[in-house]
């Protein structure tokens, strides 16, 4: 990883030392490992808290609009949050440019 | 009362075998009667990391058949005689294992044990399900790598939603991280993720770091648990999880490597 400088590795450096605060750093592997698996995590930890039946729904769901409008397969996003005493279905559908239908 | 333990992960080949042959040897060597279970039916592995492969002949399926009792099953360890093995089977399906069989194991073992480790496979199947199902610990074997903290995380839904305790209301299990295979030379680098970007996600129990070494596949070349090589650092640093979660309190060791001044300064690997 990373390509040390002349006095570095004059110097034998391999690792973090004060002269890699000289380089010119570029963004490393690990942060992007870290912040990819942020994402996917948060991702996947709202999904499993789902109810099983939400998948299905959100087929059905799109399945109607359809019949109606033009819309693609990506184009509707579900949501169920739960607070203290209410639940909330959130459907959010990005609808075609209306004047190319 | 035992204390039930699973060693359980998601992905494989993070170290769970290796793990989980670690801490029950240091648990028995502390002076506590223990079990370790291989849960890894059709794949079975542990009895090769214990060393007694060649002793093996009743498994855990034949107890639920009620083929054998469980003291013609469990082994007896030969460097430990506090220490013992209930091996897998190594030739039926992983569904021969129901929860009512396993629960019965448990409740017979807890009898006469202090500790009852149980080594999960991999996956989320029925095996994996059943290894963290009675579980009132749990470790989490987790490498500095995107696939393994996934499967970690995913883990720990099932671990809250999917067990006795979660079912029955009770109390959580209680999770640890032992985080396996770690190069912090190579975590200082930018190349490995560091322990503390991998606790940004996990947030869990630190019971220890084992360091990426050489002495985890001569220990299993031979057949004797890792933790049983004293001089070395992995040996050493299962000696200080075995000893942390029996309530000792030992500062962590090989998180940033063994380095001098001169070399911290200038680099130098």
């Amino acid at each position: 990883m990373g390509r040390k400088g002349c006095l570095g590795s004059y110097l034998g450096a391999g690792d973090m030392s004060l002269l890699d605060y000289f380089r010119t750093s570029k963004t490393s592997s690990a942060s992007l490992a870290k912040e990819r698996l942020q994402i996917l995590v948060a991702y996947e930890r709202s999904s499993h808290n789902q109810p099983p039946y939400l998948p299905q729904l959100q087929q059905e769901l799109l399945i109607v609009i359809q019949k109606y409008v033009n819309v693609n397969c990506d184009a509707m996003t579900i949501k169920l949050e739960q607070s203290d005493n209410q639940e909330t279905l959130e459907l959010n559908i990005v609808l075609p440019d209306f004047r190319r239908v | 009362m035992a204390r039930i333990i699973v060693v359980t992960s998601g992905k494989g080949g993070v170290g769970k075998t290796t793990t989980s042959a670690a801490i029950s040897m240091g648990l028995a060597k502390k002076g506590h009667k223990t079990v370790v279970i291989d849960f890894d039916v059709g794949l079975r592995n542990l009895d090769l990391i214990m060393g007694c492969e060649r002793r093996v002949v009743y498994d855990i399926i034949n107890v639920i058949n009620g083929e054998a009792s469980l003291n013609q099953a469990l082994i007896k360890d030969k460097n430990c005689n506090l220490l013992s093995i209930l091996p897998a089977s190594q030739t039926r399906n992983k569904d021969a294992l129901t929860q009512e069989g396993v629960g019965n194991i448990l409740e017979e073992l807890s009898k006469e044990f202090k500790y009852i480790v149980c080594d999960s496979p991999a996956g989320i199947e029925q095996g994996a399900h059943l290894a963290m199902y009675f579980a009132d610990d749990a470790f989490i074997v987790t490498n500095p790598e995107v696939s393994s903290v996934r499967d970690s995380d995913r883990i720990l839904g099932l671990l809250s939603s999917k067990s006795q305790r979660a079912e029955k209301n009770e109390e959580p299990i209680k999770e640890y991280l032992i985080l396996t295979r770690y190069a912090p030379e190579r975590v200082k680098s930018g190349e490995m993720l560091s322990l503390d970007d991998v606790q940004d996600i996990l947030s869990l129990d630190l019971l220890g770091v084992i360091p990426e070494s050489k002495s985890v596949l001569t220990a299993s070349n031979s057949g004797n648990p890792v933790i049983l090589d004293e001089k070395s650092d992995a040996g050493q640093a299962y000696g200080d999880i075995v000893a942390r979660y029996l309530g000792e309190t030992r500062p962590h060791r090989f998180i940033d490597g063994k380095k001098g001044l001169f070399r911290k300064l200038f680099g130098g690997g």
